[in-house]
């Protein structure tokens, strides 16, 4: 009763101007209004620009022949393609370095970040060295160093380095053999994901079985045997087909085989030494938070270093490790635009020669903005679903 | 058997050899297990021999007197071409003989940013600081300096405002009425001008010769991107975070909005944006400089990261503090510049610090849209014929500066981490 009479004691009578909710809305139709303004000024002028200079408007120029080469696709394209196929073509290039480059990371990262940690002094020190000098270096430099490296420092393919003649080392990338297209890959392919699948439920199987009998399982090596094991089986099952496209040198190039690019070797190797030394910092510091008391005690329990960390911090260290290493991997998605610098044809640089080749800035740009604002949308709801399931669940 | 010694003859036993001195740290620290010992060796080995081959190639068969690219060849490293270009590499296509202006300008910028570090400078001493620098950095770096009336004018405006807001309830009648007097001069001069009353009317200052933004290269474009693009994101930045803890819905999606797509498209995008679509959205006929778009750029996209490091900042501060201000009877303004922010600001200043690295970093990337940056000038020493055939040279004398110039700012945030924390660390 008391609370209803409090709520319903009428306001203190104060003037509109010091009435704080009346300030606060004519504040923020003045500021909205202000923001509307400006947005209809640059779009009035951006429609009178375009008008004046002719460059049609709408997503048309999407279903155009493209007529530009691009050096490395993932999947089918030539100039003949549109323009939709080549902006495509750019999506999957930015993707696949993107996805490389966050595996890597994580992994080289994660040892540096422990390598910081060990009792030897000289590991200590050289991971040390490694994460200062690659994270007070703008990573620009590093890909047109490494870029210039592989292109310059590198033989011509005539007096390419070869291994067992069937791989290539050259200035035009590494070139080596690639079963030749069969129906049984499909199958394979397939067979790949039915094995992680299976493997998830066996490793589920295990932990259960774990938890009732305290029997161990070895997860992870069942894990990959189904993994590798089934693909295997569907080859052996198609008959074992082992025809090889092998590279070979005809006039200045290899045909043949399969290729990395040059500019996507630099790439990658940029984006996973650059970001592994901010996942290395990651790293250390998330098991720095812990208390010492939990390696102190898996040391009292028997554990070696190494099943200390496996075991007991790194689990631990993971609700701290989380959040930052989210936006390490949206840096990485981003950072993989700076590809446009060295000639690797992601999606900026797709994009890029579409807005050269057709004026359309505007459109361009959207699908740019869409483009990363989704990757990173998906990215951002994956962490955090990883995160909820790592959270320490507090009862 | 001896009997026991007399007591003054006793002495403590020095500790075993290998427990003390440099054998017990290296016992300790390099070979304290069989593992240990191991790693020990194959590393120093790998450190031996990665120094043993850098060193060859850096120092003992490098070149360092070649006058063409040509008699470098052959040999280690051709550092006679860093020797050849490094006032281009520095300068860019800043007019030659000129090149003390620029020099002088990155003096002024760096001693500007080093007085900005030291704590006893942090209050109106930094405005000073500030202006003083930026005026002898960009009067030396254009050469003629025109201030227009306008910005005399919005600069009374603002000042004035920023008086009224923060000594309400304060001020003395007269200190009042000059604050009065400022706003009012400013915004009707203002209104005025842009009705073109009053003419476009400037002062100019005009000891040099006048160079434009397109000569401008090297190490001064990167400093003034930089810094420039960290001075003005710093306020844009704090309204944003504002904005985006304040509880007026319109407001806060604003923001919102912006710092989450700013966030989300990569650095290079808004660069293009910038150098493609800004001269779309304004009247035909304006031009703004490619300097001062891939400037804006910059400071767009800084914002929206500064924005979200000092919203960490304002969520770290318990809630009375926003209440004791409010039951003080200050206002908005008050409360925020008075209370929160001086608190919100100490807390973030490492992490802000760290954000400035990554800025000096990033600025590497506008020589996408044609900038000569630190790093494009270093990219075209490369491009002479003369001397084509020695990337690695001019790629780690850049790295080097790169890194001094990081590795100091992240060794200073290291500093004032622990400086800041004093007062609560045990």
């Amino acid at each position: 009763m008391a609370v209803e009479a409090l709520g319903s004691t009428p306001r203190a009578k104060v003037a509109p101007w010091n009435d704080p909710v009346v300030r606060g809305w004519v504040f923020q139709i003045v500021v909205v209004g202000a923001v509307g303004f400006l947005a209809w000024y640059l779009v009035s002028n951006t429609i009178d620009n375009l008008q004046r200079q002719k460059i049609a408007s709408g997503f048309h120029f999407l279903e155009r022949e493209a007529g530009f080469e691009i050096g490395d696709t993932m999947i089918e394209y030539s100039p003949a393609s549109t323009y939709a196929r080549a902006i495509w073509v750019g999506i999957l290039n930015t993707l696949r370095v993107a996805v490389l480059g966050i595996l890597l990371s994580t992994l080289l990262g994660t040892l540096i970040g422990v390598g910081r940690l060990s009792p030897n002094w000289l590991l200590n020190r050289i991971c040390g060295w490694y994460v200062e000098a690659f994270r007070n270096v703008p990573l620009l430099l590093w890909l047109f160093l490494f870029y210039k490296l592989i292109s310059e420092a590198f033989p011509g393919p005539r007096q390419a380095l070869s291994l067992w003649n069937s791989v290539f080392l050259s200035n035009r990338g590494v070139y080596f053999p690639v079963p030749l297209a069969d129906p049984i890959h499909k199958w394979m392919g397939i067979a790949f994901l039915v094995g992680i699948a299976a493997a998830w439920f066996v490793n589920r199987w295990g932990k259960k079985r774990q938890e009732a009998t305290g029997q161990p399982f070895p997860g992870i090596s069942a894990g990959l045997a189904i993994i590798i094991g089934l693909p295997a089986l569907v080859w052996l099952a198609g008959g074992a087909p082992h025809h090889m496209s092998w590279p070979e040198l005809k006039g200045f190039n290899f045909t043949g085989g399969t290729v990395i690019q040059p500019e996507f070797t630099a790439l990658l190797i940029g984006l996973v030494l650059y970001t592994s030394a901010f996942v290395a910092e990651i790293v250390r510091s998330g098991i720095l938070a812990l208390h010492k008391g939990q390696s102190e005690a898996a040391a009292a329990l028997g554990l070696s270093r190494g099943q200390s960390m496996r075991l007991v911090l790194l689990p631990q260290a993971l609700r701290v490790i989380v959040p930052p290493m989210t936006s390490q991997y949206l840096n990485i998605t981003k950072n993989s635009s700076l590809a446009i610098a060295i000639g690797y044809p992601d999606l900026v640089a797709s994009i890029n020669v579409t807005i050269n080749q057709t004026g359309q800035a505007i459109e361009n740009i959207l699908i740019i903005m869409a483009a990363y604002l989704s990757v990173s949308l998906s990215i951002s709801a994956f962490m955090n679903w990883y995160n909820k399931r790592i959270a320490l669940r507090e009862r | 058997m001896t009997d026991a010694m007399p007591a003054g003859d006793r002495k403590p036993i020095a500790p075993p050899v290998d427990e003390t001195g440099p054998l017990g740290w290296a016992r300790k620290n390099l070979f304290s297990s069989w593992g240990n010992g191991i790693t020990t060796i194959v590393l120093l080995a790998f450190v031996v021999w990665v120094l043993d081959w850098f060193l060859e190639w850096a120092l003992f068969t490098a070149n360092f007197t070649a006058t063409t690219g040509a008699e470098c060849r052959g040999g280690g490293a051709c550092w006679a071409l860093i020797r050849e270009k490094f006032r281009y590499i520095f300068f860019g296509s800043f007019p030659y003989e000129q090149h003390w202006r620029p020099l002088f300008a990155v003096i002024a910028m760096l001693a500007m940013l080093v007085l900005s570090a030291d704590r006893r400078m942090w209050n109106w001493r930094l405005l000073v600081i500030w202006g003083v620098g930026s005026f002898v950095t960009f009067l030396l770096m254009f050469g003629q300096l025109h201030i227009p009336l306008s910005l005399i004018l919005a600069v009374a405006l603002i000042a004035g405002g920023i008086g009224l807001a923060l000594r309400s309830g304060l001020a003395t009648p007269s200190e009042r009425m000059a604050y009065y007097a400022l706003v009012g001069i400013g915004a009707v001069g203002l209104v005025l001008r842009i009705a073109g009353v009053l003419p476009s009317w400037s002062i100019a200052i005009a000891p040099l010769s006048y160079v434009e933004t397109s000569l401008w290269g090297g190490l001064p474009v990167t400093l003034i991107l930089a810094t420039y693009g960290l001075a003005f994101a710093f306020p844009y930045g704090i309204l944003l975070a504002l904005g985006r803890r304040s509880n007026l819905p319109l407001i806060k999606g604003l923001c919102v909005g912006f710092i989450e797509l700013i966030r989300g498209v990569p650095l290079i995008s808004l660069l293009i944006m910038a150098s493609v679509m800004l001269p779309l959205f304004l009247p035909s006929g304006t031009t703004i400089d490619k300097f001062l778009r891939a400037q804006v750029a910059v400071i767009l996209f800084a914002g929206a990261y500064i924005a979200e490091v000092i919203r960490g900042g304002l969520q770290s501060l318990p809630k009375g503090q926003f209440e004791a201000a409010d039951a003080m009877g200050l206002n908005y303004p008050q409360k925020t510049l008075l209370i929160i922010l001086p608190q919100a600001l100490r807390v973030v200043i490492p992490p802000l610090i760290n954000t400035f690295i990554g800025f000096f970093k990033d600025t590497s990337l506008v020589l996408i849209i044609g900038i000569f940056d630190f790093l494009n000038t270093a990219n075209q020493a490369l491009v002479d014929p003369n001397w084509a055939g020695f990337p690695g040279e001019v790629y780690l004398f850049a790295a080097f500066v790169y890194f001094i110039f990081c590795y100091s700012m992240s060794r200073y945030s290291k500093y004032l981490e622990l400086e800041l924390n004093k007062g609560t660390r045990r």
